[in-house]
């Protein structure tokens, strides 16, 4: 894939997240889904452009705000909407739900809802990938509000101390939750953090796709020679909300605009429109179109998982009771 | 068979398993250069090498968490805990993500990791040393939790959990360590999950107890024999899951039955085993079950206060004797 269509594909995977949770939010109006959604738009040029640096077999996770990067690595918008819906034909069978998008066969590691809790995790992938002497690495995202929890510093520590080929993603959306980053952290440029570790850091903002691809791709190539964990914290902004719950009323509408000025999605297709492209984007944007709406109907028509489900999932083998 | 103690036990286990698999390696605080802090692992940087055997800082949550995640990529990590009190500071990992992460993948991961280390009571160590873990971990579907009491089980129920596809959380006894019995030699030989066992036969009372209780009971059913009654005592061996059955056909020819283990009495593993005989074997049953438990505090530090709030044979025995209307 040469560069203009590699920009292609990530608009359309950006565009895609985008409208993918636009319709979440609807359908979640509508009581289609419970439960808590978080959703990912504002911070698409993240999760696309991760993908972008890594190989397909590289392991990948994040937390509860994971539709974006389960799209990004290839879920089916099928899959992903049913999971929404609770639907045995969702990516978790419809035990998971948004919080906890699994897709082995594409290397999605989830979904996790307890904040930092993931973090061991993705050490612990880019351990075995270590161990067994593959190139692999490991990447995950989390909130700059995991930054003050343990289980992201001994992650982090250990990670360093063993040379892991992990790469440690903050998105800093700058609220966690509805705790701007100024009440939340003594020290607010958060790539900081990495020289407590001997780590390597970055910090940038996720404004261009591309720049993420590429900062990104330089800890990818550190990692897979070698040269052990990367921090990198990526400063984005989340557009709507918390979760469906939240009126955001810690933040002023003039910084919501503000931020939208910025919106990755809209500059990567502002340059493709300039670059001549503008037929090609309105021919992805109706394929997307379709595709969210054969989503949705696909999850609308897909049957509830049944109690059957739960055994086998909960041991494999004989239930321990 | 080999007499060996009992943390030899665990170790010929943990080797003859690494020797087998290359995908099971070990992780824990000082259990390498500084050859275990109760000396199990013993000689195992020697013979494994650095790689497989791995030292880490003191970041319970860091390394219970790392297991897990190599475990979910299929490796199959032992992860030592230096004591089980010092899980606590792991339990999210534990609980959230070992436990859990197969079901909420629809099925799709599997955690073959084995968490092990001493439990409950040692000596003098205080109250934040001496918590018997199991009763927090029972609680949670998708785990296993296993405690043997004999050397021969010790080995036999580590290689099971080595070789299960499940989180297995494995439980020992500072104070049996040094515990010396005959173990198979065979390199195949496995204890399967849910099966109790009956150390001690007799007709009169069923005492059901596991890890180092059993030894206590064991002594308390040679005081009741002194007073002509004659006990019955299972070590269940695994917790979750639990042999039903060997109980309920036990208190089905004794008609009485006493449960004693360390661990305060609010819940836990005696309170669901009182629940299912009573449940399960309600019209058996002559007395109401009763429970010897720790005492309801945190552990005292002072030997002879430690000493009253453990479980001991005297105790044991009045509970026999007041199930068997002998007071």
């Amino acid at each position: 894939m040469n560069e203009r269509e590699l920009a292609i594909d990530m608009y359309r995977q950006m565009k895609l997240i985008r409208r993918f949770e636009e319709e979440s939010a609807r359908a979640y109006s509508m009581g289609k889904i419970g439960g808590f959604l978080h959703l990912y738009i504002g911070q698409e040029s993240v999760a696309v452009g991760a993908n972008a640096a890594i190989r397909p077999d590289d392991y990948t996770m994040t937390t509860y705000r994971d539709h974006g990067l389960a799209l990004a690595r290839g879920m089916t918008s099928r899959a992903a909407m049913a999971e929404l819906f609770g639907k045995e034909t969702g990516c978790s069978k419809g035990l998971g739900g948004s919080m906890h998008f699994f897709d082995v066969e594409n290397h999605m590691y989830g979904g996790h809802g307890i904040v930092g809790g993931h973090m061991p995790l993705a050490a612990g992938m880019a351990f075995a990938a270590k161990y067994r002497g593959e190139d692999r690495v490991a990447l995950v995202f989390y909130g700059e509000g995991a930054s003050s929890i343990g289980a992201t510093h001994e992650a982090m520590s250990l990670a360093a101390l063993w040379k892991l080929p992990c790469i440690f993603i903050c998105e800093n959306n700058e609220y966690a939750m509805g705790t701007s980053l100024e009440r939340s952290l003594s020290l607010t440029d958060i790539s900081r953090k990495a020289d407590a570790y001997g780590m390597a850091k970055d910090r940038f903002v996720a404004d261009d796709v591309f720049m993420v691809r590429d900062r990104i791709a330089a800890a990818v190539k550190r990692a897979r020679s070698g040269e052990g964990p990367t921090l990198i914290e990526v400063r984005t902004y989340r557009f709507r909300g918390h979760s469906m719950s939240d009126p955001a009323k810690y933040r002023t509408k003039d910084e919501v605009d503000d931020a939208k000025q910025r919106d990755a999605l809209y500059r990567v297709q502002r340059q493709l429109e300039e670059d001549g492209a503008k037929a090609e984007l309105e021919k992805i944007d109706a394929a997307v179109e379709d595709e969210v709406q054969d989503a949705i109907k696909f999850a609308d028509e897909s049957a509830d998982p049944g109690p059957d489900l739960l055994a086998p999932t909960t041991y494999k083998g004989d239930f321990a009771r | 068979m080999s007499e060996m103690r009992f943390r030899e036990a665990i170790r010929t286990a943990i080797a003859e398993e690494m020797e087998r698999d290359g995908s099971v390696f070990m992780m824990g605080e000082e259990i390498g250069q500084y050859q275990g802090a109760y000396k199990v692992t013993e000689g195992l940087l020697d013979r494994f090498g650095e790689k497989r055997i791995i030292d880490t800082p003191i970041a319970e949550a860091g390394f219970a968490g790392i297991g897990i995640g190599a475990a979910m990529v299929g490796l199959r990590p032992i992860v030592e805990f230096m004591t089980w009190n010092f899980s606590a500071v792991a339990f999210d990992q534990i609980l959230n993500n070992a436990a859990k992460m197969r079901q909420m993948s629809g099925g799709q991961l599997e955690v073959p990791i084995v968490f092990r280390g001493p439990n409950a009571s040692a000596r003098q160590v205080g109250s934040q040393h001496s918590h018997a873990m199991e009763h927090f971990y029972t609680h949670i579907p998708g785990v296993k939790v296993v405690a043997p009491s004999s050397c021969a089980d010790a080995k036999g129920l580590l290689k099971t959990a080595i070789r299960d596809d499940n989180p297995v959380l494995y439980l020992e006894s500072e104070t049996l360590y040094s515990l010396k019995g005959d173990v198979p030699d065979d390199e195949d030989y496995t204890v399967p999950f849910g099966l109790g066992r009956v150390v001690r036969e007799g007709a009169d009372v069923t005492i059901i107890s596991y890890s180092r209780i059993v030894h206590v009971a064991m002594e308390a059913a040679e005081a009741l024999a002194k007073e002509g009654i004659e006990a019955e005592i299972i070590d269940l061996r695994s917790l979750r899951p639990l042999d039903e059955d060997l109980i309920l056909q036990s208190v089905a020819k004794t008609h009485r039955a006493v449960v004693a283990y360390e661990g305060w009495p609010y819940g836990g593993v005696g309170a669901e085993i009182v629940d299912r005989i009573q449940r399960l074997a309600f019209d058996e049953l002559d007395a109401p079950v009763l429970r010897v438990t720790t005492l309801d505090y945190p552990m005292p530090y002072n030997a002879a206060l430690e000493q009253h709030c453990i479980p001991q044979a005297p105790r044991i025995v009045e509970a026999a004797k007041k199930v068997s209307y002998r007071e």
